[in-house]
C-alpha cells in the first residue's frame, strides 16, 4: 500500500468546473471572431492590422505592468486580448495606428491596473479609453464607405468622410440608400468592429450557450431602445425607425460585449435587468437629445458607476426569507396530523 | 410543483464507477475502531474495559446526555484497547478497539420488535436503543428528530436524492433492497403520527422505480417523487422546497417549515433495528474516484478501517494525491487509512489528479456565477469581500450564516477563489462574537441585578 505522503487535505468543495477565467475569455475572443471577419471582408486587411496593434499593445502593458509593480502574471487569464480586440472594434478604420496604441495603454494601465486588475476596475476598459480617445474627435469619427481602398500600416491620407447610418438617423430620417440588410451584414460605414449586426448577434448566442454570459442584460438593454423607438419614431415609420436604430452604430457590440463585461456590471439577476434598462434610456436619450450621433458607449460608462449601488439594493431574495403569509393551511394540518 | 429549486450546478457526477456495481458484503475485518462520537452530541463513554468479551451487536458505550447515541459492538471479539484513535473528522477521539474472534456471536439483547402497538415514545426508545442517526452525513440522532418534529410537522420526505457525485450506495440500496426502507417508512410515519410520505429520489436512480412501485401496490401512505437531477438537490432545505414549495425560514428546522425529512438508508436501519432487533453496526460505503483501483459499493462493519475497504478494492491504482470522507462537494479530507468507517459514511473516495484545480492566486473577475448558483440565493462574491476585509457586520447582514456550504459557489468561480473556506472561517468567527456578546450581556445584566439586590439591602 501507498505510504500516502502526497495526500494533501484542503477545504471542501474538491472538485471544480473545467471553465476558469482564461477559458471564459478564450470564449469570448471566439464570440468576437465573427464580427472580425466581416470587418476584413468589409474594410480590407487594415482592419486587422489595427486588431493586431491594439491586441499587442494591450498584452505588452498589462505584462509590463504586472512586473515592474512585482504583481503576479495575469497575462495568462487573456483579459488583455480582450480589452485590444474590444478596443479596435471602437475605432474607425482610418485610424493612425498610434491612435489605438495609446487607448490600448491607457485602458489595461489607468482604467485596469491602476484599479488593481482584473475584475477591480469599476469602468470598462475600452469604453474608458474610446472616451479618452475623443480627444482627438476628427480621427475618431473619419467613417470609409466599404470596400474603400486602404493602406495596411500607413495612416491614410484624403479620406472623405462617409455618413454613417447612424448619422442620418441623428437628423430624424431613416438612412437612405442603407438597406436594413446591409446593416445586419455589417456593409455600412462606422467603427470596424461594430457594423454587423448579425456576426455580434452570432457572437452573443455562442456566449449565451456557453454560459459565460446571461441574457439579462443585453435583451433589457435592446429591449429598452426598441420600445422608446417604437413609441417615439420622430415621424418615421416606427417598425424601420427601430430597426435601424437596433442595428445601427454600437448597440449591438455594445449590449452584448462591453454592458455585459463582468467587472463593470451588477451581478444579481434583477440588478442586471435595471443595469441593461439604464443603459438603453441613457443611449436612447443621447441618440435622441444629446450632440453626440452616439450613445452607447457614454450610456454604458455611466451606468457601471451605478453598479455598486445597484448590487446593494437589488439583492436577491434569501432562501428563507419569506413573508409569513400563505403557510397558514400547513400548520392547521400539522395539528389534525399530530392528533 | 417544480420538481426542483432554483440555483445549483450540475457537476460530473461519475456516478457510472459504481452504479451498476451490486452491494458487496466485507467481510468481517480483524478489528474495529469505534469512536466514541460518530453523531451529533454528546460523546458516549465506555461501557466496557480493556480484555472484555463482546458480542456482535452488543451496547459498548452510552451517554445520559439528551442528545446522543449508544455505540455497539459490530462484531464478537475482545476489547483491545480503549484510547484516543485517529477520526475521519481529523482530530483524535476516544475509541474502543475490538479485535474479532471471527464468530459473529450475536448479542442476546438482539430480538425483533413488534412495532404495531408502540406509541411514540416506545418507538423512539427502541430507536436511540439502536443508536441510530441520519444517515445523510450530520449523524443527527434520529430518535431526538423525530420527537422534537412531533405536533409542527404535516410532511415527512425520504431523501434518496443522492445529488453529491460518486456516491451510489443509496441507488443500490433503493435498486437492491427497497423491501428495507419501504418497511421502514410505516414505522417512522407511526411515529410521527402522519399518514403519508414522500419518496424524493433523482431522475438518474430511475432503474430502482419499477421495484420501488412494485412494493407500492396496494399501499397508500407513500409517494415517489422523481426529481431533475441538481446538485444539491438533497439539501435539506432545497428538498423541501422541491417538495412543498415551502421555505425553512433562515436560522430554523426543517419542522419550522412543518417537514421532517429522513434519508433513505436511516429508514432502513430502522426497520433492521425492529425487525432483525439489529443496531447500526454496518453501512453501505461507495468506494471511487480516479485512485481507486477497482470502485466498488461495500456494506462494511462500522469501525472498518479505511484500509481494509481500499485492499477490498483492488487498492489504489495510482498515488492519492487527495483522500475524502463523502462526496467531492462536501466530503471531508482524509489523511490517514487508520480511521474508520463511522455511522454517518456514505463514501471514501480517493483521487489521483487535479480534480480540485487549485491555483497560485485565486482571483474574483466578478463574473457573478457564484451569485447564480447559490442555492440559498446569496451574494458570494459580496460575503467573500466583507469576509476578507473582517468586516463581519456587513457580511452577517448578507446572510453569511445561512450559507449550507454546499460548496455550488467555489465550484463554479472561474477564479478559484476559497469561498466555502472563507465562508466556514467567517461563520465561525461571527458566531464566537455573537456568543462572546451574549455573555457579556449576560454578565452585565447580573452584575446589575446583584448591584440592585445590594442596594435594595442597604435601604432596608
Amino acid at each position: 500500500m501507498s505510504d500516502l505522503k502526497q495526500v494533501i487535505a484542503t477545504s471542501s468543495p474538491h472538485i471544480k468546473t473545467e471553465d476558469d477565467t482564461r477559458a471564459i475569455m478564450l470564449d469570448v475572443i471566439i464570440a468576437l471572431l465573427p464580427a472580425f471577419a466581416i470587418s476584413i471582408f468589409t474594410f480590407g486587411a487594415r482592419a486587422a492590422s489595427i486588431v493586431a496593434v491594439s491586441v499587442i499593445t494591450a498584452v505588452l502593458c498589462e505584462w509590463l505592468y504586472r512586473r515592474l509593480m512585482k504583481k503576479p502574471q495575469t497575462v495568462g487569464d487573456l483579459s488583455a486580448v480582450v480589452t485590444g480586440m474590444l478596443l479596435a472594434y471602437n475605432v474607425p478604420v482610418t485610424i493612425p495606428l498610434w491612435v489605438p496604441m495609446i487607448g490600448s495603454a491607457f485602458a489595461i494601465i489607468v482604467v485596469k491596473q491602476l484599479y488593481g486588475g482584473i475584475g477591480k476596475n469599476f469602468m470598462n476598459p475600452a469604453l474608458a479609453a474610446r472616451a479618452f480617445l475623443f480627444s482627438w474627435p476628427v480621427l475618431m469619427t473619419t467613417w470609409v464607405m466599404p470596400r474603400t481602398a486602404l493602406p495596411l500600416f500607413a495612416t491614410p491620407v484624403d479620406v472623405v468622410s462617409a455618413a454613417t447610418p447612424l448619422a442620418t438617423l441623428k437628423g430624424g430620417a431613416l438612412p437612405d440608400g442603407v438597406s436594413l440588410l446591409q446593416c445586419l451584414l455589417g456593409q455600412t460605414g462606422g467603427c470596424l468592429g461594430e457594423t454587423s449586426a448579425l456576426c455580434l448577434l452570432a457572437g452573443g448566442l455562442y456566449l449565451v450557450y456557453r454560459r459565460v454570459i446571461s441574457v439579462r442584460i443585453p435583451l433589457a438593454y435592446l429591449g429598452t431602445v426598441a420600445v422608446l423607438c417604437l413609441l417615439f419614431p420622430m415621424g418615421n415609420d416606427p417598425f424601420l425607425w427601430t430597426g435601424y436604430q437596433l442595428l445601427s452604430g454600437g448597440l449591438m457590440l455594445g449590449a452584448i460585449f462591453m454592458a455585459t463585461d463582468y467587472a463593470t456590471s451588477p451581478v444579481t439577476a434583477k440588478g442586471q435587468i435595471l443595469f441593461g434598462v439604464g443603459c438603453g434610456l441613457i443611449t436612447v436619450f443621447i441618440r435622441y437629445f444629446g450632440s453626440y450621433a452616439e450613445g452607447v458607449s457614454y450610456s454604458i460608462l455611466i451606468m457601471n458607476a451605478t453598479v455598486w449601488l445597484i448590487d446593494k439594493y437589488l439583492r436577491p431574495r434569501k432562501f428563507g426569507y419569506q413573508k409569513p403569509k400563505k403557510e397558514k393551511k400547513p400548520a392547521k394540518a400539522a395539528e389534525g396530523g399530530a392528533a | 410543483m417544480a420538481y426542483s429549486f432554483s440555483g445549483g450546478i450540475h457537476p460530473e457526477y461519475h456516478k457510472q464507477l459504481t452504479a451498476g456495481k451490486p452491494i458487496e458484503t466485507l467481510k468481517a475485518p480483524a478489528k474495529v475502531v469505534l469512536p466514541m462520537s460518530m453523531h451529533i452530541g454528546a460523546p458516549c463513554q465506555p461501557l466496557v474495559a480493556v480484555g472484555d468479551k463482546v458480542d456482535l451487536g452488543q451496547k459498548i458505550a452510552d451517554s445520559p446526555a439528551a442528545v446522543s447515541a449508544p455505540v455497539h459492538a459490530t462484531i464478537s471479539g475482545t476489547v483491545t484497547s480503549i484510547a484516543p484513535m485517529p477520526h475521519p473528522t481529523g482530530a483524535k477521539v476516544l475509541s474502543i478497539v475490538i479485535e474479532n474472534d471471527f464468530e459473529d456471536r450475536l448479542s442476546p439483547a438482539i430480538h425483533p420488535v413488534d412495532w404495531e402497538g408502540m406509541t411514540t415514545d416506545e418507538i423512539c426508545a427502541v430507536i436511540r436503543e439502536a443508536g441510530i442517526v441520519g444517515h445523510g452525513g450530520a449523524a443527527f440522532p434520529t430518535h431526538i428528530k423525530i420527537k422534537s418534529a412531533i405536533g409542527k410537522v404535516d410532511t415527512m420526505i425520504i431523501n434518496a436524492a443522492e445529488c453529491e457525485p460518486y456516491i451510489t450506495s443509496d441507488h443500490r440500496l433503493l435498486l437492491e433492497r427497497p423491501e428495507e426502507m419501504m418497511g421502514g417508512v410505516a414505522i417512522l410515519l407511526k411515529a410521527c403520527g402522519l399518514k403519508t410520505c414522500t419518496l424524493a429520489v433523482e431522475k438518474n436512480k430511475d432503474n430502482a422505480f419499477a421495484g420501488i412501485r412494485k412494493l407500492m401496490e396496494g399501499r397508500n401512505d407513500i409517494t415517489l417523487l422523481p426529481m431533475n437531477v441538481k446538485y444539491p438537490q438533497g439539501a435539506e432545505k432545497q428538498l423541501i422546497f422541491t417538495v412543498t414549495g415551502r421555505e425553512v425560514p433562515s436560522g430554523g428546522l426543517p419542522a419550522d417549515a412543518g417537514c421532517i425529512v429522513f434519508n433513505a438508508d436511516t429508514v432502513g436501519a430502522v426497520y433492521r433495528a425492529f425487525h432483525q432487533g439489529m443496531p447500526m453496526i454496518r453501512r453501505i460505503v461507495t468506494v471511487s474516484g480516479s485512485a481507486i483501483g477497482n470502485p466498488k459499493n461495500l456494506e462494511a462493519r462500522i469501525g472498518t478501517p479505511l484500509a481494509d475497504l481500499v485492499e477490498a478494492c483492488g487498492g489504489f491504482k495510482e498515488e492519492p494525491k487527495k483522500m475524502l470522507m463523502g462526496g467531492p462537494m462536501m466530503g471531508n479530507p482524509q489523511y490517514t487509512l487508520d480511521a474508520p468507517v463511522i455511522k454517518g459514511t456514505n463514501a471514501f473516495l480517493g483521487f489521483s489528479g487535479s480534480e480540485d484545480k487549485t491555483v497560485e492566486h485565486p482571483t474574483c473577475i466578478r463574473c457573478g456565477k457564484c451569485v447564480s448558483v447559490c442555492p440559498m440565493h446569496l451574494t458570494p462574491v459580496y460575503l467573500n469581500m466583507y469576509a476578507t476585509a473582517g468586516r463581519l457586520d456587513e457580511a452577517a447582514e448578507l446572510g453569511m450564516l445561512d450559507c449550507i456550504e454546499c460548496g455550488c459557489c467555489s465550484y463554479e468561480c472561474p477564479g478559484r477563489l476559497y469561498l466555502v473556506q472563507t465562508f466556514r472561517a467567517a461563520k465561525q468567527r461571527i458566531q464566537e462574537e455573537r456568543r462572546k456578546k451574549q455573555a457579556e450581556e449576560k454578565a452585565r445584566k447580573e452584575a446589575e441585578t446583584a448591584k440592585k439586590a445590594k442596594e435594595e439591602g442597604n435601604a432596608k
